[in-house]
């Protein structure tokens, strides 16, 4: 193994593990909001990709410029979703039932997918894709540093909007206790479906990395889904921070071990990791324990 | 322990129920129908192969009902989706011979469907004429009715291997990497390469075997340009790992003499689609049929695919004449044994008569291997698949090496 390999995989890990971060948000946004567990997120992922490829094929709008169009449309798609199926959920079920429904979501948007798009796997084009540049002796593929760079711009725009305004105050309220939010004046029931909308809409940047980086297809979505739920497991379901270190520590150590070990082992060294953090910390590394009472 | 028992009862009942439908089956009342079980991927991850194999299946049944039918039955088609599951395609055929009474079962996509489909099939006493499930699994299970169409999988890459190691030492690669996915359609074609190439003094700089179900292929891809051989032989069963590995290829400023992939080039336009014309271009990939093909059978098939679906002959996907092939050979083991006996139909392909398809002879050995088949090298050179390998073989042109750069 060359020290070059390993440098790679390290870097691959953060730049990757950044992306993936972009889709997890979304998904313990919503936990922690509404205590439900999304299984259609692996789907708005590749929904948002599809957006993506269709207007540069139509429209020839590139992918990141493109993204002023996807971002709200999947926050609309979000809210819809939500009106039309979430709020529905009520009592100590709600999210037991909201993996069967979300599941149903995820089923729907499949197979409309699949008939509008075939089944064959489509990617994303443009200069970036493919091109990298060299610093340091190590190549950077363009596509992963701008991949990167939105990641960090979406997850700081996130961060302000959570912690340095009015909604965001009602949000994190909602996520300490909802009971005692609504208690104090907050409309949990707007913030629950506002949190659902900008939890998709952040999947739609994720999903245009993911389209330009791999070819894809709506099946894509199930690798997708079980390793965006590992995440946010690992990092603390309901936790913004936790989501990000997990998605970059993942995926590095999966890189790494892939490397030096052998990619059979990669999974099931993070998933060895996962059971040790959890012996120790069930609420994850960065949930917090008792955290809330509906 | 009654509820054990009643379920074991519950299924020897439906066992003699398919049992007699099948023994039965040769004598269908005039005008019936015949009624064909298949178990496809329509979704999950062998969606895209599973639903090239339903437009295979149904073309040859379009094609066939032209002409008359199954000894003058119509043939009509019952297709259950297992969304690429190994656990659902038993459920699908558990319910197409027990509860749907179908007379005859084709095969599902893949090798790893394959086994359990054709376990489930044999229950029932059914033959299992199948041509996607190449694997050595699937004869090592050592069933008696499973029939594979298409070439055993196992020898794929020789015809490439034995191309590059025959180049004259100027020529001849010097190293080469192999890295394949763990699924059991490509992991064992991977060892017979590198053993013929290692005897050529072509040195083998890793060997690396990644999991079926990766999502990002990076740090994998990385680690083989890092390694820098002439020669990349890549197990992939589609396009997104090809794609993957091509795509981290470009960004790390590698590009090898020669790189083959065992499955995704194949798919036709879906894989210049995917991967872009230009960047296609040398890329190569072993199988037995692709649509340019001389066969007369797979000239007359090709012509109804593009007027039913459009496109061309390099668009249509090799699994569509797999599937399309698997239809041929019933057929013929149906007029042979004069009805729909599976037991009959077993032993007829046990015989060792010689049978044609789409895809050229198909001869089946004790384990259901066709033996009859050529491999040969498929290449993209431009927007065009043609063949390349055996180098003998009259349809061959002359192989694009070194690989053209990459020009994304």
């Amino acid at each position: 193994m060359s020290g070059s390999a390993l440098t790679y995989a390290i870097v691959d890990g953060v730049l990757t593990g950044s992306v993936y971060a972009l889709m997890a948000t979304g998904l313990t946004l919503i936990f922690g909001v509404m205590d439900i567990i999304n299984i259609a997120q692996g789907i708005f992922v590749v929904l948002g990709a599809y957006l993506s490829y269709a207007i540069q094929l139509h429209w020839g709008i590139d992918p990141f410029v493109g993204l002023l169009i996807t971002i709200p449309t999947l926050f609309v798609v979000g809210i819809v979703v939500e009106r039309v199926f979430m709020s529905r959920l009520k009592g100590p079920e709600k999210t037991a039932m909201s993996i069967l429904v979300t599941y149903a979501v995820s089923l729907l948007i499949e197979g409309s997918l699949n008939m509008i798009f075939s089944v064959n796997v489509v990617q994303i084009n443009a200069w970036y894709v493919n091109q990298s540049f060299k610093l340091f002796g190590v190549y950077f593929a363009y596509i992963y540093v701008f991949g990167f760079i939105l990641a960090v711009v979406l997850l700081a725009a996130l961060w302000v909007l959570l912690y340095r305004t009015r909604f965001g105050a009602s949000v994190r309220a909602s996520l300490a206790d909802q009971t005692a939010a609504a208690l104090i004046g907050i409309n949990v029931k707007r913030v629950a479906t506002i949190c659902f909308g900008i939890g998709t809409a952040v999947t739609a940047a994720g999903g245009m990395v993911f389209g330009a980086t791999n070819a894809f297809n709506a099946s894509s979505s199930y690798d997708l889904i079980s390793r965006l739920l590992t995440i946010i497991v690992l990092g603390g379901m309901g936790s913004l921070g936790g989501a990000l270190v997990a998605s970059i520590g993942m995926v590095m150590l999966e890189d790494v071990v892939g490397v030096v070990w052998s990619p059979v082992w990669s999974t099931m060294t993070f998933f060895i990791v996962l059971v040790i953090v959890l012996s120790l910390r069930p609420q994850g590394l960065f949930g917090k324990q008792l955290a809330r009472t509906a | 322990m009654l509820a054990a028992t009643t379920v074991a009862a519950a299924s020897l009942i439906t066992m003699a129920a398919a049992s007699t439908a099948g023994a039965s089956s040769g004598g269908l009342a005039k005008g019936a129908p015949v009624n064909i079980g298949i178990s496809l991927s329509l979704s999950g991850d062998f969606s895209a192969d599973g639903q090239a194999f339903q437009r295979g299946y149904e073309l040859w049944a379009k094609e066939q009902n032209a002409h008359g039918g199954l000894l003058g039955h119509k043939i009509n088609l019952i297709i259950k989706s297992d969304a690429s599951s190994p656990t659902q395609v038993v459920t699908n055929y558990q319910d197409l011979i027990g509860q749907s009474h179908v007379q005859l079962v084709f095969g599902p996509f893949s090798s790893l469907l394959t086994v359990p489909a054709a376990q489930t099939a044999e229950r029932f006493g059914y033959a299992m004429v199948e041509g996607a499930g190449g694997a050595p699994s699937v004869f090592q299970a050592h069933l008696n009715n499973v029939f594979d169409v298409s070439l055993p999988v196992a020898n794929d890459l020789m015809p490439f291997a034995t191309w590059i190691s025959s180049l004259p030492k100027g020529q001849r690669p010097t190293s080469a990497y192999y890295v394949t996915s763990n699924d059991p359609f490509t992991e064992p074609q991977l060892p017979v390469a590198q053993k013929i190439m290692s005897k050529a003094g072509i040195k083998s700089l890793g060997f690396t075997v990644f999991p079926a179900e990766v999502t990002d292929y990076t740090s994998i891809a990385d680690k083989v340009a890092a390694a820098k051989a002439q020669v990349v032989v890549l197990g992939s069963v589609d396009v997104p790992t090809v794609s993957a590995f091509m795509q981290a290829f470009e960004q790390a400023h590698y590009n090898p003499k020669a790189f083959i992939a065992t499955g995704g080039p194949d798919q036709g336009a879906a894989f210049l689609k995917a991967v872009g014309a230009k960047n296609a271009s040398g890329m190569m990939v072993p199988n037995a049929w692709y649509g340019g093909s001389a066969n007369k059978l797979s000239k007359a098939m090709v012509a109804a695919y593009i007027k039913q679906y459009g496109g061309t002959p390099a668009d249509i996907n090799s699994d569509v004449a797999e599937a399309y092939s698997v239809g041929e050979v019933m057929a013929q083991a149906v007029k042979a044994t004069g009805g729909f006996d599976n037991a009959k139909i077993i032993a007829y392909l046990h015989s060792g008569k010689v049978m044609s398809s789409v895809q050229g002879p198909v001869k089946f050995n004790k384990l259901g291997e066709n033996v009859d088949p050529t491999a040969f090298t498929f290449q993209w050179q431009g927007t065009k698949f043609v063949q390349v390998n055996p180098v003998n073989d009259p349809n061959s042109v002359k192989v694009l090496f070194p690989k053209p750069a990459w020009k994304n």
